[in-house]
Protein backbone atom coordinates (compact mmCIF):
# COMPACT_ATOMS: atom_id res chain seq x y z
CA UNK A 1 0.00 0.00 0.00
CA UNK A 2 2.99 2.34 -0.34
CA UNK A 3 2.38 5.58 -2.16
CA UNK A 4 -1.32 5.76 -1.29
CA UNK A 5 -2.67 8.59 0.82
CA UNK A 6 -4.08 7.64 4.20
CA UNK A 7 -7.90 7.65 4.12
CA UNK A 8 -9.63 10.21 6.30
CA UNK A 9 -10.60 7.50 8.78
CA UNK A 10 -6.93 7.02 9.69
CA UNK A 11 -6.80 10.50 11.15
CA UNK A 12 -9.33 10.20 13.96
CA UNK A 13 -10.09 13.26 16.09
CA UNK A 14 -8.72 12.93 19.63
CA UNK A 15 -11.09 12.06 22.45
CA UNK A 16 -12.40 15.30 23.98
CA UNK A 17 -14.21 15.42 27.34
CA UNK A 18 -15.13 18.50 29.35
CA UNK A 19 -12.93 20.80 27.28
CA UNK A 20 -9.84 18.59 27.39
CA UNK A 21 -8.44 16.26 24.77
CA UNK A 22 -6.80 12.96 25.53
CA UNK A 23 -4.25 10.99 23.55
CA UNK A 24 -5.81 7.57 24.10
CA UNK A 25 -9.35 6.22 24.01
CA UNK A 26 -8.37 3.65 26.61
CA UNK A 27 -8.63 4.64 30.27
CA UNK A 28 -7.35 2.33 32.98
CA UNK A 29 -7.78 1.80 36.70
CA UNK A 30 -5.03 1.38 39.27
CA UNK A 31 -6.67 -1.12 41.63
CA UNK A 32 -6.06 -4.78 42.42
CA UNK A 33 -2.65 -5.21 40.78
CA UNK A 34 -0.41 -7.84 42.36
CA UNK A 35 2.32 -5.24 42.73
CA UNK A 36 2.87 -1.55 42.12
CA UNK A 37 5.57 -2.42 39.59
CA UNK A 38 3.00 -4.50 37.66
CA UNK A 39 0.56 -1.60 37.77
CA UNK A 40 3.03 0.97 36.48
CA UNK A 41 4.32 -1.27 33.68
CA UNK A 42 0.81 -2.28 32.62
CA UNK A 43 -0.42 1.31 32.51
CA UNK A 44 2.61 2.28 30.45
CA UNK A 45 2.02 -0.61 28.05
CA UNK A 46 -1.66 0.27 27.68
CA UNK A 47 -0.89 3.72 26.28
CA UNK A 48 -3.64 5.18 28.47
CA UNK A 49 -3.48 8.80 29.58
CA UNK A 50 -6.51 8.84 31.88
CA UNK A 51 -5.90 6.79 35.02
CA UNK A 52 -8.51 6.33 37.73
CA UNK A 53 -7.79 6.49 41.45
CA UNK A 54 -9.91 6.10 44.59
CA UNK A 55 -10.13 8.33 47.67
CA UNK A 56 -9.47 6.54 50.97
CA UNK A 57 -8.29 7.26 54.48
CA UNK A 58 -4.54 7.58 54.96
CA UNK A 59 -3.26 4.61 56.91
CA UNK A 60 -1.93 6.25 60.05
CA UNK A 61 -0.03 3.16 61.23
CA UNK A 62 1.77 2.83 57.88
CA UNK A 63 1.04 -0.88 57.90
CA UNK A 64 -0.86 -0.94 54.67
CA UNK A 65 -0.34 0.46 51.18
CA UNK A 66 0.95 3.97 50.66
CA UNK A 67 -0.74 6.37 48.28
CA UNK A 68 -0.85 5.58 44.57
CA UNK A 69 0.96 8.84 43.79
CA UNK A 70 4.15 7.31 45.17
CA UNK A 71 4.14 5.25 42.00
CA UNK A 72 2.35 7.27 39.32
CA UNK A 73 3.40 10.76 38.35
CA UNK A 74 0.52 13.23 37.99
CA UNK A 75 2.62 14.97 35.32
CA UNK A 76 2.55 11.87 33.17
CA UNK A 77 -1.08 10.83 33.61
CA UNK A 78 -4.44 12.52 33.93
CA UNK A 79 -5.76 11.44 37.33
CA UNK A 80 -9.47 10.72 37.32
CA UNK A 81 -10.71 10.30 40.88
CA UNK A 82 -13.68 8.01 41.39
CA UNK A 83 -16.34 7.79 44.08
CA UNK A 84 -16.17 3.99 44.17
CA UNK A 85 -17.68 2.42 47.25
CA UNK A 86 -20.30 5.16 47.68
CA UNK A 87 -23.89 4.04 48.10
CA UNK A 88 -25.65 7.40 48.45
CA UNK A 89 -25.55 10.69 46.57
CA UNK A 90 -24.35 12.53 49.71
CA UNK A 91 -21.48 10.15 50.21
CA UNK A 92 -20.42 10.41 46.56
CA UNK A 93 -20.57 14.22 46.69
CA UNK A 94 -18.38 14.20 49.81
CA UNK A 95 -15.78 11.97 48.13
CA UNK A 96 -15.82 14.07 44.94
CA UNK A 97 -15.17 17.25 46.91
CA UNK A 98 -12.28 15.62 48.79
CA UNK A 99 -10.84 14.37 45.49
CA UNK A 100 -10.99 17.80 43.91
CA UNK A 101 -9.21 19.25 46.92
CA UNK A 102 -6.20 17.09 46.11
CA UNK A 103 -5.72 19.72 43.45
CA UNK A 104 -5.23 17.85 40.19
CA UNK A 105 -8.38 18.60 38.20
CA UNK A 106 -12.12 19.12 38.38
CA UNK A 107 -12.99 15.76 36.80
CA UNK A 108 -14.72 13.02 38.74
CA UNK A 109 -15.82 9.53 37.79
CA UNK A 110 -19.08 9.49 39.67
CA UNK A 111 -20.23 6.16 41.03
CA UNK A 112 -23.29 5.73 43.20
CA UNK A 113 -23.74 2.02 43.73
CA UNK A 114 -27.16 0.55 44.42
CA UNK A 115 -26.48 -3.07 45.26
CA UNK A 116 -23.59 -4.88 46.95
CA UNK A 117 -23.87 -8.10 44.99
CA UNK A 118 -23.98 -6.69 41.46
CA UNK A 119 -22.42 -3.27 42.14
CA UNK A 120 -24.95 -1.90 39.66
CA UNK A 121 -25.45 1.88 39.71
CA UNK A 122 -28.30 3.53 41.61
CA UNK A 123 -29.70 5.77 38.85
CA UNK A 124 -31.68 7.97 41.22
CA UNK A 125 -28.72 8.67 43.51
CA UNK A 126 -26.47 9.10 40.49
CA UNK A 127 -28.67 11.81 38.99
CA UNK A 128 -29.00 13.58 42.29
CA UNK A 129 -25.23 13.63 42.85
CA UNK A 130 -24.54 14.55 39.21
CA UNK A 131 -26.77 17.63 39.38
CA UNK A 132 -25.09 18.89 42.56
CA UNK A 133 -21.56 18.26 41.34
CA UNK A 134 -22.20 19.88 37.94
CA UNK A 135 -23.50 22.94 39.79
CA UNK A 136 -20.29 23.00 41.80
CA UNK A 137 -18.23 23.11 38.62
CA UNK A 138 -17.19 19.47 38.39
CA UNK A 139 -16.72 17.71 35.07
CA UNK A 140 -18.80 14.64 35.87
CA UNK A 141 -18.21 11.31 34.13
CA UNK A 142 -21.12 9.23 35.33
CA UNK A 143 -20.83 5.45 35.69
CA UNK A 144 -24.29 4.34 34.61
CA UNK A 145 -26.45 1.40 33.70
CA UNK A 146 -26.69 0.62 29.99
CA UNK A 147 -30.07 2.33 30.00
CA UNK A 148 -30.86 5.03 27.45
CA UNK A 149 -33.22 7.02 29.64
CA UNK A 150 -30.73 7.24 32.51
CA UNK A 151 -28.02 8.21 30.02
CA UNK A 152 -30.20 10.96 28.54
CA UNK A 153 -31.00 12.31 31.99
CA UNK A 154 -27.34 12.33 32.96
CA UNK A 155 -26.60 14.28 29.80
CA UNK A 156 -29.41 16.72 30.64
CA UNK A 157 -27.94 17.08 34.13
CA UNK A 158 -24.80 18.44 32.50
CA UNK A 159 -22.47 15.43 32.75
CA UNK A 160 -19.32 15.74 30.63
CA UNK A 161 -19.51 12.07 29.67
CA UNK A 162 -21.73 9.09 30.35
CA UNK A 163 -20.11 5.76 31.19
CA UNK A 164 -22.52 2.87 30.66
CA UNK A 165 -21.32 -0.54 31.76
CA UNK A 166 -20.48 -3.38 29.38
CA UNK A 167 -21.29 -5.77 32.26
CA UNK A 168 -20.89 -5.63 36.06
CA UNK A 169 -17.67 -4.28 37.61
CA UNK A 170 -14.96 -6.91 37.80
CA UNK A 171 -17.12 -9.55 36.08
CA UNK A 172 -15.15 -9.87 32.85
CA UNK A 173 -18.36 -10.89 31.09
CA UNK A 174 -17.72 -8.56 28.18
CA UNK A 175 -20.27 -6.53 26.24
CA UNK A 176 -23.64 -7.97 27.23
CA UNK A 177 -25.89 -5.59 25.34
CA UNK A 178 -24.34 -4.08 22.21
CA UNK A 179 -27.77 -2.78 21.15
CA UNK A 180 -28.13 -0.67 24.32
CA UNK A 181 -24.63 0.72 23.98
CA UNK A 182 -25.16 1.61 20.30
CA UNK A 183 -28.47 3.27 21.12
CA UNK A 184 -26.93 5.34 23.92
CA UNK A 185 -24.07 6.38 21.65
CA UNK A 186 -26.45 7.31 18.83
CA UNK A 187 -28.69 9.43 21.07
CA UNK A 188 -26.15 11.29 23.22
CA UNK A 189 -24.15 14.34 22.26
CA UNK A 190 -21.60 13.98 25.08
CA UNK A 191 -18.91 11.30 24.86
CA UNK A 192 -19.88 7.75 25.79
CA UNK A 193 -17.14 5.80 27.56
CA UNK A 194 -17.97 2.17 28.28
CA UNK A 195 -16.87 1.36 31.81
CA UNK A 196 -16.62 -2.03 33.50
CA UNK A 197 -17.03 -5.62 32.44
CA UNK A 198 -14.50 -5.90 29.64
CA UNK A 199 -12.56 -9.16 30.11
CA UNK A 200 -10.22 -9.55 27.19
CA UNK A 201 -9.08 -7.86 23.99
CA UNK A 202 -11.95 -9.10 21.82
CA UNK A 203 -14.42 -7.55 24.32
CA UNK A 204 -12.63 -4.21 24.01
CA UNK A 205 -12.53 -4.39 20.22
CA UNK A 206 -16.20 -5.35 19.95
CA UNK A 207 -17.13 -2.52 22.32
CA UNK A 208 -15.22 0.07 20.30
CA UNK A 209 -16.80 -1.26 17.10
CA UNK A 210 -20.15 -0.06 18.46
CA UNK A 211 -18.88 3.49 17.92
CA UNK A 212 -18.38 4.53 21.53
CA UNK A 213 -15.74 7.14 22.33
CA UNK A 214 -13.63 5.09 24.69
CA UNK A 215 -13.37 2.35 27.30
CA UNK A 216 -12.34 2.32 30.95
CA UNK A 217 -11.10 -0.95 32.42
CA UNK A 218 -9.22 -2.16 35.46
CA UNK A 219 -9.70 -5.82 36.44
CA UNK A 220 -9.07 -7.12 32.92
CA UNK A 221 -5.51 -5.85 33.22
CA UNK A 222 -4.91 -6.32 36.95
CA UNK A 223 -6.14 -9.93 37.00
CA UNK A 224 -4.59 -11.07 33.72
CA UNK A 225 -1.83 -13.64 34.20
CA UNK A 226 0.45 -11.14 32.42
CA UNK A 227 -0.93 -7.65 33.00
CA UNK A 228 1.64 -5.91 30.80
CA UNK A 229 0.90 -8.14 27.81
CA UNK A 230 -2.85 -7.77 28.34
CA UNK A 231 -2.45 -4.00 28.60
CA UNK A 232 -0.70 -3.91 25.24
CA UNK A 233 -3.40 -6.18 23.77
CA UNK A 234 -6.11 -3.87 25.10
CA UNK A 235 -4.40 -0.80 23.67
CA UNK A 236 -4.27 -2.46 20.26
CA UNK A 237 -7.84 -3.75 20.55
CA UNK A 238 -9.21 -0.31 21.37
CA UNK A 239 -7.40 1.14 18.37
CA UNK A 240 -8.47 -1.74 16.13
CA UNK A 241 -12.09 -1.47 17.20
CA UNK A 242 -12.13 2.27 16.72
CA UNK A 243 -10.61 1.98 13.26
CA UNK A 244 -13.01 -0.79 12.26
CA UNK A 245 -15.91 1.38 13.38
CA UNK A 246 -14.64 4.35 11.37
CA UNK A 247 -13.93 2.09 8.39
CA UNK A 248 -17.57 0.95 8.31
CA UNK A 249 -18.06 -2.76 8.36
CA UNK A 250 -19.58 -4.79 5.50
CA UNK A 251 -23.24 -5.70 5.79
CA UNK A 252 -24.21 -8.98 7.43
CA UNK A 253 -25.83 -11.42 4.99
CA UNK A 254 -27.41 -14.76 5.65
CA UNK A 255 -26.19 -16.14 2.31
CA UNK A 256 -22.70 -16.62 0.94
CA UNK A 257 -21.33 -14.32 -1.76
CA UNK A 258 -18.27 -15.69 -3.55
CA UNK A 259 -15.07 -13.69 -3.26
CA UNK A 260 -13.54 -15.13 -6.46
CA UNK A 261 -14.95 -14.60 -9.99
CA UNK A 262 -17.71 -17.02 -10.95
CA UNK A 263 -16.85 -16.48 -14.61
CA UNK A 264 -13.74 -17.90 -16.27
CA UNK A 265 -14.08 -21.32 -14.70
CA UNK A 266 -12.70 -24.27 -16.72
CA UNK A 267 -15.25 -26.24 -18.74
CA UNK B 1 -0.48 22.25 78.31
CA UNK B 2 -3.68 20.33 77.95
CA UNK B 3 -4.60 17.29 75.92
CA UNK B 4 -7.34 17.05 73.33
CA UNK B 5 -9.33 13.95 72.37
CA UNK B 6 -9.60 14.07 68.61
CA UNK B 7 -11.04 11.39 66.34
CA UNK B 8 -8.69 10.94 63.40
CA UNK B 9 -9.81 8.58 60.62
CA UNK B 10 -12.26 6.97 63.00
CA UNK B 11 -9.82 6.44 65.89
CA UNK B 12 -9.74 8.59 69.00
CA UNK B 13 -6.30 9.98 69.81
CA UNK B 14 -5.08 12.18 72.62
CA UNK B 15 -2.89 14.96 71.38
CA UNK B 16 -1.18 17.81 73.24
CA UNK B 17 -3.03 21.11 72.88
CA UNK B 18 -3.38 23.74 71.76
CA UNK B 19 -2.87 22.32 68.29
CA UNK B 20 -3.78 23.29 64.74
CA UNK B 21 -4.54 20.86 61.93
CA UNK B 22 -1.02 21.47 60.66
CA UNK B 23 0.35 20.49 64.08
CA UNK B 24 -1.71 17.30 63.96
CA UNK B 25 -0.27 16.39 60.56
CA UNK B 26 3.24 17.05 61.86
CA UNK B 27 2.62 14.81 64.88
CA UNK B 28 1.42 12.06 62.57
CA UNK B 29 4.41 12.52 60.28
CA UNK B 30 2.27 13.43 57.29
CA UNK B 31 3.28 15.85 54.54
CA UNK B 32 0.37 18.30 54.10
CA UNK B 33 0.93 18.22 50.33
CA UNK B 34 0.02 14.53 50.19
CA UNK B 35 -3.26 14.55 52.13
CA UNK B 36 -6.64 16.23 52.00
CA UNK B 37 -8.01 17.26 55.38
CA UNK B 38 -11.64 17.26 56.43
CA UNK B 39 -12.34 18.87 59.83
CA UNK B 40 -15.79 18.22 61.32
CA UNK B 41 -17.05 17.42 57.78
CA UNK B 42 -15.62 20.64 56.31
CA UNK B 43 -12.67 20.52 53.92
CA UNK B 44 -9.80 22.71 55.05
CA UNK B 45 -7.50 23.91 52.30
CA UNK B 46 -3.74 23.56 52.71
CA UNK B 47 -2.94 27.24 53.28
CA UNK B 48 -5.41 27.33 56.19
CA UNK B 49 -4.26 24.19 58.00
CA UNK B 50 -2.12 26.22 60.40
CA UNK B 51 -4.99 28.56 61.22
CA UNK B 52 -7.61 26.02 62.24
CA UNK B 53 -7.32 25.07 65.91
CA UNK B 54 -8.43 21.64 67.11
CA UNK B 55 -10.98 21.38 69.89
CA UNK B 56 -11.78 18.48 72.18
CA UNK B 57 -14.14 16.06 70.41
CA UNK B 58 -13.31 17.17 66.87
CA UNK B 59 -13.41 14.67 64.02
CA UNK B 60 -10.71 14.80 61.38
CA UNK B 61 -10.50 12.76 58.19
CA UNK B 62 -7.19 12.50 56.35
CA UNK B 63 -7.52 11.05 52.86
CA UNK B 64 -5.38 10.48 49.80
CA UNK B 65 -5.52 8.65 46.47
CA UNK B 66 -5.14 4.89 46.39
CA UNK B 67 -5.43 2.36 43.57
CA UNK B 68 -8.96 2.07 42.22
CA UNK B 69 -10.98 1.50 39.08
Amino acid sequence: MTGTLAPATLTDAPLAIGGRTFRSRLMVGTGKYRSNADMVSAIEASGAEVVTVAVRRVDLDRTREEGVLHHLSPDQYFLLANTAGCYTADEAIRYARLAREAGFNEFVKLEVIGDRETLLPDSEGLLLAARTLVREGFQVLAYSNDDLITALRLEDAGCAAVMPLASPIGSGLGLINPFSIRTIKRRLQVPVIVDAGVGTASDACLTMEQGVDGILMNTALAEAAEPVAMARAMGLAVEAGRLAYLAGRMPRREVAVPSSPTRGMLE
Amino acid sequence: MTTLAVTVNGETRRIPGPASLLDLLAQLGLDPRTVVVEHNRVIVRRPRLGEVALADGDAVELVHFVGGG
